[in-house]
């Protein structure tokens, strides 16, 4: 069966610590200034009856892809398991696919091409999971196969109340916020 | 109260939702002022009459700011040793790609035009000055008056679709609510129609010329009025989105730039000019060609900076 990646973020256990955003950003050698994967807190309501949503934030390798679709060269593609990956080595710098992408998630890297979230792709082939799943202290990322209703990330979905960023955007991320 | 806090200090990304700066409305300017060049010069030209020697030499415009568009492009993208891989691909998904093949197809068509547009005499003259390359001219200008009703076809096609591109670029990123609407094609088309006619009113063309390109100035700047008004009632009419995105041009911060630059300046005023100008009670100045150049450029930077806020 063709596999499906994606990723649960349980905002019930973040504690926005930033964990995820420092084992990225070792983990992938990024530049000064430069992160795959961000925290934001979200504050509803009127003092003192205030609800705080602690979220962590990355490309949410949609389903359907603007930026891919964007990219005038095909350095911005779909590879193994629906991830969305840019390949370097065609990447102009061009920017149409950040200013296709709804949710902020592509930045230009120093060198010139642009840059994003890979789910740690490199990783996942050799059996391990993602930086940020793998540091995570509270245990609120999971990665895996959606396409496995036996796997947890489907499990979790299946299971908890959840929400896409943007789902009026028609991009169907497969980053799912269980709240 | 909603308050969001992101902590992603990524100075890369995080002050500026701007990816793209004023290179790019620079280059839609240019593009679509090329195409308005290649379409009004060739119909023009293919007017039985007398020509302006002025205006046999202007369609070799088109190449020209097309060429200054690219280096615009250049000086936007980022990973500049790998531009060449625009080249190594056609995305049909991609704008973007239609685009750089398109601005590659513009150079063959507008130059062969522009030589077909020459006389003898002045093909002799640019042969002369051009040295050994002056025979290729000369062959090239031969061929080019044999075919010069195919190629005439040639420049039109291309032409709109240089106008036309230039706003489907924009129009099919629908993460910016701003520009999801498929009426900026068309008004990026008559926008480019409108500067490339005030291009070509700014050189010495002969009065009936001048007079022609008033006339199709003004149904331009019509044309695009009405299409301005419908793109904003479609957005304003529509989701709270597209109601927040047409918001910015209609009350927000780019409400005065909009309403002054390009409805003032760049449609209503030259309208009236061109008007009273055709009417004899006005003399004919520079001035209503110069203020269309200033709204359409205006037009370009408010949509594309506006699209990213």
């Amino acid at each position: 069966m063709t596999r499906r990646y994606a990723m649960a973020v349980d905002t019930r256990r973040c504690v926005g610590c930033n964990a995820c955003v420092i084992s990225c950003k070792t983990e992938n050698d990024l530049p000064s200034g430069g992160f795959r994967d961000w925290i934001v807190q979200e504050v509803h309501g009127q003092f003192p009856s205030l609800t705080l949503q602690i979220r962590s934030e990355r490309c949410n390798h949609c389903a359907e892809t603007p930026c891919v679709a964007a990219c005038p060269t095909g350095a911005s593609h779909v590879a193994a398991g629906g991830t969305v990956l840019v390949n370097r080595r065609k990447c102009t710098g061009c920017k149409a696919c950040m200013v296709a992408c709804p949710y902020g998630a592509r930045w230009v890297h120093p060198d010139g091409h642009v840059d994003k979230c890979t789910f740690c792709l490199h990783r996942v082939e050799r059996g391990q999971p993602p930086a940020c799943v793998e540091t995570c202290p509270t245990r609120s990322l999971t990665f895996g196969d959606l396409a496995d209703p036996a796997s947890p990330v489907a499990r979790l979905v299946a299971r908890r109340p959840h929400l896409v960023l943007q789902p009026e955007a028609g991009t169907r991320p497969q980053v799912f916020f269980l709240t | 109260m909603t308050e969001l806090d992101v902590a992603r200090h990524n100075p890369l990304l995080d002050p500026r939702l701007q990816a793209w700066g004023w290179e790019i409305p620079v280059y839609l300017f240019l593009g679509g002022m090329a195409a308005g060049v290649m379409i009004l010069a060739t119909l023009l030209l293919a007017r039985p009459g007398a020509r302006s020697p002025a205006l046999r030499w202007l369609p070799f415009a088109a190449p020209g700011l097309v060429t200054l568009g690219m280096l615009a492009l250049f000086l936007d993208v980022e990973h500049k040793l790998y531009v060449w891989r625009f080249y190594l691909a056609f995305r049909w998904s991609s704008p973007m790609s239609w685009g750089a093949w398109i601005l590659l197809l513009v150079y063959p068509v507008s130059l062969l035009v522009a030589l077909a547009s020459l006389d003898g005499a002045q093909a002799g003259w640019l042969a002369s000055r051009l040295g050994r390359a002056g025979r290729l001219v000369e062959a090239a200008w031969a061929m080019a008056q044999r075919h010069a009703a195919g190629l005439r076809v040639a420049s039109l096609a291309t032409g709109a679709g240089l106008g036309l591109y230039t706003g489907v670029l924009l129009s099919t990123l629908a993460a910016r609510a701003l520009w999801s609407s498929a009426l900026l094609g068309p008004i990026f088309l008559v926008s480019g129609l409108s500067t490339g006619a005030a291009l070509l009113m700014l050189f010495p063309v002969n009065s009936e010329e001048r007079h022609l390109l008033a006339r199709w100035d003004l149904w331009a700047i019509g044309t695009e009025a009405i299409l301005l008004l419908l793109f904003l009632v479609g957005l304003a009419s529509g989701t709270a989105t597209g109601q927040a995105a047409a918001g910015l041009l209609l009350g927000g911060p780019y409400a005065t730039a909009f309403w002054l630059l390009v409805v003032g300046a760049g449609l209503a005023l030259p309208a009236l000019l061109e008007l009273l100008e055709g009417r004899r009670l006005l003399r004919v100045t520079p001035a209503a060609p110069a203020l269309v150049l200033v709204g359409g450029l205006a037009l370009r930077f408010i949509l594309v900076s506006a699209g990213q806020t």
